[in-house]
């Protein structure tokens, strides 16, 4: 019965979204309908010229995409590896997170409703929802943890000058999945009219695949700029990893280059021994939540654990399938980042490049520095890593002013 | 035939529809849902519905996450509602277990069945779990007899209806409106729709749940579906008095003003 049994060996996913045992859909029976509407828009679209075409237009435009890849020589000095940086941070909206919504919006559009709403934890995705939003004409809803409109005020402030609604979510741990708790429920009451944005490659399917789809233009553009840069392929492509949207984004084109070494750095926090960390990979185990297989962190009962990182955007207790196949698979690499490792990356690139990165993407950099000695000694020279720098970090400033006290006393 | 299967048999006979009552287990505490659900049962609730109490559950409204979180900031386990199911079927009422599936798949699905079975548990209602997913379930279920009820809801295709029931047993659970679970001031006017619907492809008994709170919308329920569920209002008699004796006084009252509902079919 299960399409998982029935699908062709390799095929990944299969029709019915699962990665080998991973993904799926784990939803109430009321959301299936308008999966399969969705489902349907998105494969229609996939193969529609037209549709292709206005994305594409709305990418370079808008978006002002392809990104750079920029070759960072005074933080490679200090990494001991050539460091190419994918300056997602560029983008309008400041994240990769642009390239997700503008395709959803686009769908949303092409399946006549009127209403979008989506969970943010940075609020980069919120950002970004409201920004395609506004573009394209729809109302906006934006469920947010209370905790996390806190910690990311500024971004409550830009949703809401779009002309979203920033709804707090005070049940729960109040962060992330807590406002996907709350998405989920709305789009259940209002599913006729209403598409639910989510904002990584997580969630019933079809939207793991259909969010790496959408995303994964970073790494087809990292891989053609690496070879007109460098000539060669790198030998390692690393990303931070919360639900993964961005790492997928730059790992999907490399998975058929075996010789290229994937990494996902997940948000270690105050490190997985002290069980305050959001690596559901290294430190969680194999499980249900928010309508997918995955790893997740979670209790023997199966209860949901809060998750800790000083990195809104990476505090989420689970993530999307296609890692924990890829993990599973050995294609690629997870490992966790501290806070504190995070932090020391962020400061260096800072002062060595000029760019204040996201707090998100500081861990992929601390984890090119971890990978960087280690890939040196096995090649046998200095290896060369392409980083996702998947957001900046003008949202983090007030985190990393208080975490460095660099803020002056009121 | 299962025990629910006999519940709605023997109220069919005697022209009324079942009254299922839901309560999150562990709440207010282990003791307190014991006591609880063996009030709903002496105030004429046909079926005990225990939910198993789950950090994220999305089809739950306020009421529910509320109580749930209350079971679980208690240490309540999932072999503590094993507990609780077992004292509640020793009052003779069928007790059919509601859960999210994280929790079972943890637990084992196979062992989890066979110890619900073990605590005179009838079967499983699935919130989250659609039947293409539940490979694991429906062979568990077979080897310990117990019921399976998956949920239909307006937006089911015809398609979808037919090969859910296909994968029921016991009994159908159809949610009246498109939401989460919790009273509201007005039923639901696709719930007849979907129940007819439902009619023409399954002999089941059909339970209708989501937004019935008061005797009059028992009754109005019980004209067309086969079983009245209900949760929220319940749940609220609890939640809301400033202590355990006022609660369950509450818990009485609403009890026996749904069983009343439920004995006056509107039709």
């Amino acid at each position: 019965m299960s399409a998982n049994a029935s699908a062709p060996a390799g095929q990944v996913p299969d029709a019915a979204g699962h990665f080998g045992r991973f993904g799926g859909r784990f939803v109430p029976e009321a959301l299936v309908a308008a999966l399969d509407e969705l489902d349907a828009a998105y494969r229609k679209a996939m193969t529609d010229e037209a549709f292709l075409a206005e994305f594409g237009a709305l990418l370079r435009d808008y978006a002002g995409t392809p990104s750079l890849l920029y070759s960072a020589e005074r933080f490679s000095a200090k990494a001991g590896a050539r460091i190419l940086l994918k300056r997602e941070d560029l983008n309008h909206t400041g994240a990769h997170k642009v390239r997700n919504v503008l395709g959803q919006a686009l769908l949303t559009k092409r399946m006549g409703k009127k209403r979008v709403i989506a969970e943010t934890g940075a609020g980069q995705h919120g950002v970004a929802t409201a920004t395609a939003a506004a573009l394209f004409d729809l109302e906006c809803v934006v469920y947010m943890g209370e905790v996390d409109t806190e910690r990311q005020s500024l971004n409550v402030a830009r949703m809401r000058m779009l002309g979203a609604t920033v709804v707090p979510v005070t049940t729960g741990s109040r962060t992330l999945k807590d406002a996907m708790n709350e998405a989920m429920r709305d789009w259940v009451a209002n599913v006729d009219d209403t598409h639910y944005l989510i904002g990584t490659a997580a969630g019933p399917h079809p939207f793991p695949e259909m969010v790496r789809d959408f995303v994964r233009g970073i790494g087809e553009e990292a891989r053609q700029q690496c070879l007109d840069l460098t000539g060669t392929l790198p030998d390692a492509v690393a990303a931070c990893v919360g639900g993964g949207s961005n790492a997928l984004g730059i790992f999907h084109a490399f998975v058929p280059d075996t010789g290229v070494r994937l990494y996902g750095f997940e948000a270690g926090g105050e490190g997985v021994e002290t069980g305050r960390h959001a690596a559901s990979i290294t430190g969680g185990s194999a499980g249900v939540l928010h309508g997918t297989r995955t790893y997740v962190l979670q209790n023997s009962d199966g209860q949901t654990i809060e998750s800790h990182s000083i990195s809104a955007g990476l505090d989420y207790p689970g993530v999307g399938p296609e890692h924990a196949w890829l993990h599973d698979s050995g294609r690629a690499s997870y490992a966790p980042v501290t806070d504190r490792e995070a932090m020391a990356a962020f400061e260096l690139l800072c002062r060595t490049e000029g760019i204040i990165p996201a707090i998100e993407s500081a861990h992929a950099l601390a984890g090119a520095l971890k990978i960087a000695p280690t890939l040196a000694a096995e090649l046998g020279r200095g290896p060369l890593i392409v980083v996702n720098l998947s957001g900046r970090g003008d949202k983090d400033v007030h985190t990393a002013g208080e975490y460095f006290g660099i803020l002056d006393k009121e | 035939m299962s025990r629910i299967g006999v519940a709605f048999d023997k109220a069919r006979a005697d022209g009324r529809a079942v009254l299922v009552g839901c309560m999150p287990a562990g709440f207010p505490t282990v003791e307190g849902s014991i006591a609880a659900m063996t009030a709903m049962v002496e105030a004429g609730v046909d079926v005990i519905e225990v939910e198993i109490p789950y950090s994220d559950p999305v089809m739950d409204g306020p009421v529910i996450q509320k109580a749930s979180d209350i079971a679980l900031a208690g240490g309540v386990r999932t072999a503590d509602t094993l507990r609780i199911i077992e004292a509640v079927a020793a009052t003779g009422a069928p007790v059919v277990t509601m859960t999210y599936w994280n929790p079972i798949e943890q637990y084992g699905v196979d062992a989890f069945a066979r110890d619900l079975a073990a605590a005179g548990g009838t079967g499983l209602i699935t919130p989250d779990l659609i039947p293409e997913e539940a490979d694991e379930w429906l062979a568990a279920s077979d080897a310990h007899g117990l019921d399976r009820t998956f949920l239909v809801s307006p937006s089911s295709t015809d398609a979808r209806l037919r090969m859910t029931v296909e994968h029921c047993r016991g009994f159908v659970y159809a949610t009246a409106i498109m939401g989460v679970t919790g009273a509201r001031a007005q039923t639901s006017g696709a719930a007849p729709i979907l129940v007819s619907r439902l009619r023409e492809v399954t002999d089941l008994p059909v339970g209708v749940g989501l937004g019935v709170g008061t005797g009059a919308q028992a009754g109005t329920v019980a004209g067309y579906a086969d079983g009245v569920i209900v949760g929220s209002a319940l749940v609220r008699c609890l939640l809301d008095p400033p202590d355990e004796a006022a609660g369950l006084t509450a818990l009485r009252t609403l009890s026996a003003e749904l069983a009343e509902g439920v004995r006056n079919p509107v039709r």
